[in-house]
Formats: C-alpha cells, structure tokens, sequence
C-alpha cells in the first residue's frame, strides 16, 4: 500500500500471525463474558470493522459452536464532520439482520482515535431499537480520545503521535492482513520505536482469564 | 462508487454516467433508511431547504419533503400560487428575499424553461430542478432509472418505449437524456401533433403504438397536460385512448414481464386503461416509493460534506 504524500515511514507492528492470535484473544474474552451467543450479535463498523466482526464470530463458532449474527454500521450520515469534510462521502450502507432490542451488541471496529466514529455508531445503533448493553472491541487502541469513550476488548494499544496513522489491513480489503504505523518523514527515530515497545510488551503478556478481567478493569 | 461532481441538480443532460451512477448507487443504500423503525438519519442536520413550488404539484412536492424530513433537514415549503407571485413580485426578486434567510438549497419547480438554471447564477444556494416548463425533470428521470435498475438489475440494453404527449413532457426529456447516456434504446411515440420537431435526431420515433411497443423491456406512459393545450391537438380524449392509450390488448407485444411507467398523475381510460395502471405490469407505485430514495441521494450528495469543497 503506498503512503500518502508526506507520510513515509511504514512500520508493521503487527503481522499476519500476530493479528490472529490478536483476534482469537478478543474471541476468547467475548465468549468468557457472554455464555449465551443467541443474546449477542456482533456489529462491525464500515468498512475494516465488517470482515474483522465476522471472522470473529466464526472464532467464536469454532470456540463454543454457535456464532453470533453478524451485522455492518455504515456511520457515514451520522458522522459530525461530514460538513468538513472536503472529499464527498461514499455510502456502503448499514446491515442489522436481527433486532438489537434487549441482546448485546459488541461493536467493532479496526483502530479506537478520538472515538468520534464510536459515537456515530452508538447513535446509529439506538435508532435501531434499545440494545440490553453495547460493547466496543478494537483491534488497536491508539489513545488521543477526544470523547468519554473506551474500549471493552482491546488488541493491542500504541503510544502514537497524533499524526500518526495506524491502519489494520484486513485481507478481505486490502489483500494482506497487518497492522502498520505510518509516520511523517521527519517523525521516525524515538517515535516508532516507542511503538513497537507497546505493542511487544501486550504481546508478551500471557492471555490468561485473570489478565483479561485487568484488562477491562 | 463513483462520484457526483455537480453543485446543482438542473438536468440529466450535463450530467456524465458516472454522475447518474453515483446518485443510483446512493439512493440504493439510502433506501435501507426508510425501512427502519425509525425513519430518520441526522445527516443534514442545521442545513434548510426551501420548496419553491410556483406550479401545482403532489407527488413531488411531498416527495422532496419526506427526503428532506428523513434526513433531517428543515424544510419550509412555499406554494407559489398562493404567494406574493400573485402581488405581482418577478423571480429574482423572491430569490433574493428567500437568499436572504440564508437557506443551504432550494428546490423549485416553475412553468418556464430554464427558471432553475436562472436562479442557480442569482443565487448562492445549491439548486434542485423539480421540472421547469417543458425542460427537464431530473429527479423524476432519475427514479424512473430506479426502478427499471431495480426491476431489471441494469440500464444497458433494455429497449423503452416512451408514449404520449411527447410536445410538452419535461419527464421525456429528462428520460430520454438519462436512458441515452446509460446506453438503453429508446423509442419515442405520440401523435403527430404532440411530437417536437427535430426529436428524431436523438432517438426513432413513430406514430404508432403498436410499433413503439413491440418487444419493449417497459413502457412509460405520458400524460396528457391537458393545462398546457392551447390548441386542439387531438379531436378528442376518446379518439386519443382508441390511438395512443395503452391498453391489455396492446401490452401483448411488449416482452412477457414488462414493466409499466407512468409518472402520475394519470389520467384513467386516457393515456392508460385502469385494467393497465392496476395490473400486476405496474411499477407505478413503486415508481413513487423509489422517489423519496432518489430524492435522498440527490441532497446528500449536493448538501453532505460539500461545504468545503464548493
């Protein structure tokens, strides 16, 4: 994938295999949580949210039997930048196949910013009945929230400058599956390798029930 | 999905294909809204819209309103013929007093040719064509392609028949600009006294029915404007059914599953036989459904995220 005009430091913090043992620890921690997948439907967020939802539940199937519907949140008419926003927005278009009212439904999404896109789908989502609980699970958290907003199943997070970006490549959109950092030019040195000590310490950390439940503490 | 380059929503004709695709590919997603328990996204939020109606109009009127509603859009609707047209104002001077309280587009519909394109360089609002004379009527040409996209899975190809009084229909127009650059085949019918001269040169044309139907993927039926006639175009509306009307008899030739457009209100026993506008051929209806997701996509793409880029 090339980087954009000024951005082009490209550093991977996390490869193909490292993503999927990411994903079958989020797996893992929703299944710990929710005994009953017939009460929960995982909502992805257009666009990487959507495949990196179903292969989630099809994690979930392989650990318990049963996966949890899938659905897509396009947020594009609930966004709050939208009059800012200088390019014109592409829909994809918003997908629930069952009724939200009274099941959990754990939203997610490829990198948690400033958690305004989170917002958009939470309002999106009330407009579709009233869920018993919303969850959020993201791949990476990568801080700079701009609203009261946090994660309750994170990948992995990274320390990054806000200009930073941090992209999940998913093979169902981009032809590969990574996680990668892009710095401007003049950025890289102590900025990247601050990075890469984040996301190496989370992954040292064994997966283990109890480092989990500190994890959502 | 492509993208819609325009500020102004005048006509199909300056339109590229992939302008109309990407207002049909919009109003395909934007019509999942409307099948919500609640029918409303926030989207235009703080943005006006005024309906500048100065002829009469229902369907698209109300249409253009719920569209506005569904995306939470204000919407202030001013009838014409009720106005201060009456008190003798000229168009320039309403646009400029209605410019006045800043309004983020307007909508109009007028009797004259090209009264849209004239408000559009008078005005700094975006603009939407909802018919203006014998011109055009985009929205309408659009929902038309809807539908037959959404009945058939394509535009290319399909062979329509548009029948009626071509003379006065801005909805011709704007479907046959619209059918031609999405590389349909268009065949236009009516008689002799309701064809504009030099109309072949952009699509065949015949006198009769029979002909213009013969093998048609879907035929759109045209009213007769009755308010628009000076002139004795036909002996009578009896005679102009037993000529051009289309009836069941006459729907034989056409392909098996034909689709048949109308784009209301129609005048029954006239230009179509009730047994025709009811039958199960009839997509009229849906015609209608289509128009607020058509609608949808046209202020989204004109008012969403273009403040900056304009």
């Amino acid at each position: 994938m090339p980087a954009a005009p000024g951005y082009r430091q490209r550093q991977v913090l996390m490869d193909n295999d490292r993503l999927r043992r990411t994903l079958q620890r989020i797996a893992h921690e929703i299944v710990e949580r929710h005994s009953d997948q017939a009460g929960t439907v995982l909502v992805g967020i257009r666009s990487r949210g959507v495949p990196l939802a179903r292969r989630l539940a099809s994690m979930i199937r392989d650990a318990v039997g049963v996966a949890p519907p899938v659905g897509a949140l396009d947020i594009t008419l609930y966004r709050d930048d939208l009059r800012m926003s200088a390019s014109q927005p592409t829909l994809r278009g918003t997908d629930i196949p069952v009724s939200i009212d009274e099941r959990t439904v754990i939203l997610v999404d490829d990198v948690l910013f400033t958690g305004r896109s989170v917002r958009g789908a939470l309002d999106e989502l009330i407009d579709f009945g009233r869920p018993a609980r919303i969850e959020l699970a993201v791949v990476v958290d990568r801080g700079h929230r701009e609203l009261p907003i946090r994660a309750d199943y994170v990948g992995g997070v990274v320390s990054t400058a806000r200009e930073d970006i941090v992209q999940v490549l998913i093979e169902e959109e981009d032809g590969q599956d990574a996680v990668v950092i892009i710095k401007p030019h003049d950025a890289l040195g102590e900025l990247s390798s601050h990075a890469t000590r984040a996301v190496n310490e989370k992954a040292r950390k064994p997966s283990s029930p109890r480092a989990a439940a500190r994890r959502r503490r | 999905m492509t993208r819609f380059s325009g500020r102004h929503l005048l006509g199909i004709e300056p339109l590229e294909p992939a302008d109309i695709s990407a207002l049909l590919d919009t109003a395909e997603t934007l019509r999942e809204v409307l099948t919500r328990p609640i029918k409303k996204v926030p989207t235009l939020r703080g943005k006006t819209i005024v309906n500048l109606f100065y002829e009469a109009s229902t369907r698209t009127r109300s249409s253009f309103e719920m569209a506005e509603k569904a995306l939470s859009a204000d919407t202030l609707s001013i009838s014409m013929a009720t106005a201060s047209v009456q008190k003798g104002e000229t168009l320039l001077d309403t646009a400029r007093n209605i410019e006045a309280m800043q309004p983020d587009m307007i909508v109009m519909r007028h009797s004259s040719s090209g009264a849209p394109h004239f408000l559009s360089r008078n005005c700094r609002s975006a603009v939407v064509n909802a018919g203006d004379g014998a011109h055009e009527h985009p929205t309408q040409a659009l929902l038309d392609a809807f539908t037959l996209r959404q009945k058939r899975g394509r535009l290319q190809g399909l062979r329509v028949a548009i029948i009626g009084d071509l003379l006065h229909s801005r909805v011709m127009r704007s479907n046959l600009w619209l059918l031609k650059k999405m590389k349909a085949d268009v065949i236009l019918c009516g008689p002799p006294t309701l064809v504009p001269p030099g109309i072949e040169s952009l699509a065949p044309c015949t006198f009769r029915i029979d002909e213009a139907i013969e093998g048609a993927d879907a035929v759109m039926m045209l009213r007769i404007q009755l308010e628009r006639m000076s002139g004795g175009f036909f002996p009578s509306l009896r005679e102009y059914h037993q000529r051009f009307g289309l009836t069941e008899a006459r729907m034989k030739r056409a392909k098996n599953n034909v689709l048949i457009m109308h784009p209301g209100p129609i005048n029954r026993g006239v230009e179509i036989a009730s047994e025709v506008a009811d039958g199960p051929y009839s997509v009229i209806l849906d015609q209608v459904t289509n128009g607020v997701a058509v609608r949808m996509a046209v202020l989204f793409l004109l008012l969403g995220g273009s403040e900056v880029a304009s």
